[in-house]
């Protein structure tokens, strides 16, 4: 399908990147993005690096893993590399451990508060017991000086030795680098929790120092600018690394989630997002169960580009999945049959050349296939079309009313807690909240459908902006200029995070208007030859997200842009580095940063936009978000 | 005293975090680390004779004492001031003999070391806890002079020392000036993990007034402190920070919040009932009371049927034995609940659906499809009829419902409703193209062949007698219709 787009050579938008000659738009012109640097080096780097750390601690050694860190874990090690380095047996934290004979144990966590207490709980009842044992706790990304406060405070500091294990970026594609720090989200945005920006700063150093100089970057939102400052901060003190290396990576790009939450909340129909949606993708792979593998076990699938099947579906619109499954279902089909008629010689051939590859495949096929079904099952069980519907209405802003009313009635059938609230936060984006009556009349429906504990959720959506109620102009702006008055932070004038969230409008609407994000109908959009970015969802609405990075690359800055700027509360930036002599090469390489999360559907997307434009988007993110993640990580759960 | 100093200095000093190298053949890099590791451990044999009141952790690079001193004049406060005099006379260290007018930056850069490796040490750099090459070890000073040195970082280098993982004490900042300098720059250095770490300490060194006070008007500080206090579980001392900023929604919120860790339902029923009283918003308060008339219904119900399905003595739990207790399930699982098991009970009984309905004032629409689908659960057609039957004044019955009637389809097919009951409700399906598709969907023979008719479409009723079976009352309906000469068909 990758050849499908690229020998279209529809010169859909406006004109190319500007300072990137991209040839005249004839059909066999298209310049072919530039290859992606190789990621393999930062697995082997943190792979190097644990081993390291644990040959700090010599001897046999049990290690207990944070459960959130055994997937990252796994795609860069394994357990018989642990072994090697001595470690006897493997516990997840929070179990309770058996008792254990071996006389060191070693701890790798996150820096959280409650992890502390669960590793001095383990230290202080071996002491109390009279057990002695060496203790080494090591944290990754990083260490929080609150966590150490947490063990002086349970009297085990000194009794356990701490490292850091600076694995800040997992690769989990060739394009996509995780930082698999999905509490970024909450704790900055709804918390307003600077932690992470250090990490984020770390991250980008390391980045740079491996595959830059950067010579360009933009960004947007407050959470982007400090990582950046940050980071050029950390890059003053190493001036003179990475020069004289040739650059691979041109350009970064720094959005905060919140500058775009919309595209986040839609419902995804490109299959990589389809099936992160239905069977959630986790760590770049995926378990599918036993109503896709038809059998009575489920399989654990990597899903990467080194899928052929996958590879080359991922991006596409669900529905031209399925022409393609079974086109290349035939094709298999064909190849097998050739043996037919063969004779000894060639079938031996075929046999031992061949069959591999074809049973490969055929075990690819057969699970996406079965993946498809699965999907198609479940999503015609809930009204998924009635729910896109709804979703389209909302974006272009016609039939509010019966939107809500469709939002209410589900609620009211309790079909899915997380889907009711997203849809809500949907409404009230696009809407820049919801008129009073509506807002308590769904939140009360929701609190009688799902339990009342939600007025804690709600309170959460309502700080953070993603669930408002429609106000009185003046109350806000009262509290938001004695607020600003009080403000002496030293960035003076900004609005704490606190009152901005509230302050904070979503001005969707005219943004939308100012961007064009919904495409004009002529006609059918055709969703196998997208096009224009929107494709993605249908050809309903381009991604926000993605219509600013594309504006800006192209613009090589905001110029221009002033109006969506201010829509988007500012906080936006674009610095080069006259410094930094690019190649021609790395200037069409550029590195997404989506600080708060990135979908598939964004990655897509771009992905897109990157074969249209020549160029190749790089992705580094926070973590992989959905609709779901985002609205999780709002909910208070019953402890 | 000084019992209290010696933990926090092991607090703040004894980090055991070494660098990380990825070649160590590398000599140079090698040798450097050995030698700062062999200073890291000289700190101890130095410190320790040291009674100094302000000491701070080893370091080789003694400029930052220069912008801290600029940093002191350009805020000089007279309280500062006499914080300072006060610690002039007890310690020994002296900001004022430096030369004021020096940024920090150009000193520092002479000592700076310039990286000569290639550029794949300066990733083992980047992931070590320094990006900075000091060459420190022959910056070492003399004991006596270096400990006029060993305090001075200025607030802005700790913060940056802090942010790069290095072990500082802050015991230094002592007034309350030079705390909330310290606590700014952490603020602008943007590094939540320094910042955290700046407010335990001030959060331990201030009386809490004080340290409130100055939060209120640093709102990044203060969501720094507000999330420390509630992942810490510091519930009292949250409370009071709430309340001192009259965040009292948020001081009820914070509070109903514990509800959730009490896992005894007498005990969290009686938390509710204390909830209620506090200063939620007017729409909030009745969401609390909701909640505990809630539980307090389902703790009743509850017990009560405990009894009736261990007796056995009710069919209904013999037939339909429970899955779960009904205990702090939300309001319509409920209500489903009681239709399920209660409905035909008096409006008196705190069982019965219509008391819920009255009680909570659930909407017509809420309550007709959760009895809807309950009733359906049962099989229990009559009563899905008598929900949507109406008496007008004139005793004509009419059907009517507060939902569209494709939802009721929707949800009687979900139950396998017979074909009889299915298309009543088909019929009453307003819009036609709907009503066709549902009707042709379950096989709703007679009402697809009504709606052709109504709409005089021949062909298409012609075209569905295939669908009928051979011989059967559907095909002679559909036969009649078409031979019927009265008929204006359209087509």
């Amino acid at each position: 399908m990758a050849q499908r787009t690229s020998g279209a050579g529809v010169p859909s938008g406006p004109a190319p990147l500007s300072g990137v000659p991209v040839p005249a738009m004839a059909s066999a012109g298209r310049r072919d993005a530039p290859e992606a640097p190789d990621f393999g080096i930062l697995k082997r780097l943190a792979r190097d690096q644990l081993i390291y750390l644990l040959e700090q601690l010599p001897g046999k050694k049990d290690l207990f893993i944070e459960a959130d860190l055994m997937s990252p874990l796994d795609r860069i090690a394994n357990v018989s590399i642990l072994k090697q380095h001595e470690v006897d047996k493997l516990y997840k934290v929070e179990t309770r451990p058996p008792p254990s004979s071996c006389d060191q144990f070693c701890f790798l966590v996150r820096p959280r508060i409650r992890t502390m207490r669960y590793i001095a709980d383990i230290v202080n009842a071996d002491k109390m017991s009279g057990r002695s044992r060496k203790y080494k706790i090591i944290f990754s990304p990083q260490k929080f000086y609150a966590c150490e406060m947490v063990l002086e405070e349970e009297g085990v500091f000194g009794d356990v030795t701490c490292d850091e294990w600076s694995f800040y970026l997992l690769p989990l594609d060739e394009d996509i680098i995780s930082m698999e720090l999905p509490e970024f989200f909450r704790d900055y945005f709804l918390e307003g929790d600077h932690r992470w920006i250090n990490s984020i700063a770390r991250a980008l150093q390391l980045l740079n120092s491996l595959y830059g100089p950067f010579g360009r970057a933009y960004g947007i939102g407050r959470c982007a600018k400090m990582s950046f400052e940050l980071w050029r901060d950390l890059e003053g003190e190493s001036e003179g690394d990475g020069q004289g290396r040739k650059p691979e990576i041109g350009n970064v790009f720094l959005m905060d989630r919140d500058t775009d939450y919309v595209t986040a909340l839609c419902s995804q129909v490109v299959y990589e997002g389809l099936v992160d949606d239905t069977f959630r993708i986790k760590c770049g792979s995926v378990d599918f169960g036993p109503d896709v593998t038809s059998s009575d076990k489920s399989i654990k699938v990597l899903l990467n580009a080194q899928d052929k099947v996958f590879s080359q579906i991922r991006n596409e619109h669900f529905s031209s999945v399925f022409g393609f499954l079974s086109q290349k279902s035939r094709n298999l089909q064909a190849q097998y049959d050739r043996r037919r008629g063969m004779d000894i010689k060639q079938m031996k051939n075929f046999v031992s050349q061949e069959l591999k590859g074809l049973k490969q495949e055929h075990r690819l096929l057969s699970l996406h296939i079965g993946a498809c079904e699965s999907i198609m099952k479940k999503k015609t069980k809930q009204d998924f079309q009635e729910m896109i519907k709804a979703e389209h209405s909302l974006l272009e802003g016609f039939d509010i009313r019966e939107s809500t009313s469709f939002i209410e009635e589900h609620i009211d059938r309790q079909v899915s807690p997380i889907e009711s609230l997203r849809l809500m936060c949907l409404l009230s984006i696009t809407e820049n909240g919801l008129v009073p009556k509506d807002y308590r009349s769904l939140k009360t429906q929701y609190l009688q459908s799902y339990g009342p504990e939600h007025l804690l959720t709600f309170h959460n959506l309502k700080r953070i902006g993603l669930l408002t109620e429609q106000a009185a102009g003046e109350t806000l702006t009262a509290v938001e200029s004695r607020v600003s008055k009080l403000v002496t932070d030293r960035a003076a004038g900004k609005i704490t995070d606190a009152f901005n969230s509230l302050a904070r409008k979503s001005n969707f609407r005219a943004i939308s208007k100012k961007l064009g994000l919904i495409p004009r109908l002529d006609g059918e959009y055709d969703l196998k030859l997208p096009r224009d970015m929107a494709y993605v969802f249908s050809g309903a609405y381009v991604p926000l997200s993605c219509k600013i990075i594309e504006q800006v690359l192209e613009r090589r800055g905001w110029q221009g842009l002033e109006e969506v700027v201010r829509l988007l509360n500012g906080h936006e930036f674009s610095v080069s580095d006259s410094a930094a002599e690019d190649s021609a090469e790395a200037q069409r390489v550029v590195l997404a940063v989506f600080l708060g999360g990135c979908t598939f559907s964004e990655i897509a997307a771009l992905r897109f936009l990157g074969k249209e434009r020549g160029c190749k988007f790089i992705f580094l993110t926070t973590a992989i978000t959905n609709s779901a993640r985002v609205m999780e990580a709002m909910t208070e759960a019953r402890a | 005293m000084s019992r209290v100093r010696a933990d926090e200095e092991e607090y703040w000093h004894s980090s055991k975090f070494r660098a990380f190298t990825f070649d160590d053949e590398d000599d140079e890099l090698s040798q450097l680390k050995e030698s700062k590791q062999a200073v890291n451990s000289l700190r101890d044999i130095v410190d320790d004779d040291d009674d100094d009141l302000e000491r701070v952790s080893w370091s080789g690079e003694p400029v930052g004492s220069i912008s801290w001193s600029i940093k002191e004049t350009a805020s000089s406060s007279t309280s500062s001031l006499e914080g300072r005099d006060s610690i002039l006379q007890k310690g020994s260290s002296s900001y004022a003999a430096f030369p004021k007018q020096v940024s920090s930056y150009s000193l520092s850069s002479l000592f700076k070391g310039r990286n000569k490796l290639p550029s794949f040490q300066s990733l083992s750099d980047a992931l070590s806890d320094t990006g900075v090459k000091n060459y420190a070890p022959d910056l070492r000073r003399p004991k006596a002079e270096y400990k006029d040195y060993i305090n001075d970082w200025s607030p802005k280098d700790t913060v940056r020392r802090m942010q790069r993982g290095k072990v500082c004490s802050l015991e230094r900042f002592r007034s309350l000036q030079d705390k909330l300098v310290l606590l700014d720059e952490a603020v602008a250095g943007h590094d939540g993990n320094v910042i955290t770490a700046v407010l335990i300490f001030l959060k331990r060194t201030l009386r809490r007034e004080i340290l409130f006070r100055e939060l209120e008007v640093r709102q990044v500080a203060l969501c720094h402190l507000i999330h420390f206090l509630k992942e810490t579980g510091e519930q009292k001392l949250l409370l009071d920070l709430l309340r001192f900023l009259d965040r009292t929604e948020e001081v009820a919120l914070s509070q109903y919040r514990e509800h959730l860790n009490i896992q005894d339902v007498e005990k969290r029923r009686e938390f509710l009932k204390g909830c209620i009283g506090l200063p939620f918003s007017a729409e909030d308060t009745s969401h609390i009371q909701d909640h505990y008339t809630l539980l307090e219904r389902q703790i009743i119900i509850e017990t009560n049927d405990r009894h009736l399905e261990t007796s056995g003595e009710s069919e209904m739990f013999r037939k339909y034995p429970r899955k779960a207790s009904i205990l702090n399930m939300p309001l319509v699982t409920t209500l489903f609940y009681s239709c399920f098991y209660h409905y035909t009970e008096a409006e008196g009984t705190f069982s019965s659906p219509i008391n819920l309905k009255k009680t909570f004032k659930i909407p017509d629409k809420q309550y007709v499809l959760t009895a809807l689908a309950a009733r359906a659960k049962l099989r229990a057609w009559n009563d899905v009829d008598a929900l949507f039957t109406t008496k007008n004044w004139l005793g004509y019955t009419k059907k009517k419902a507060p939902i569209g009637f494709h939802r009721v389809v929707e949800i009687l097919q979900r139950n396998n409703a017979p074909v009889q009951v299915l298309q009543e409700y088909v019929r009453l399906v307003e819009d036609v193209e709907t009503r066709l598709s549902l009707a042709t969907k379950y096989k709703c023979h007679d009402v697809v062949i009504e709606t052709y008719k109504d709409l005089k479409d021949r062909i298409q009723l012609t075209a569905y007698k295939c669908k009928v079976e051979r011989g059967s009352a559907e095909e002679e309906k559909i036969n009649s219709i078409l031979n019927n000469m009265q008929i204006r068909w359209k087509n």
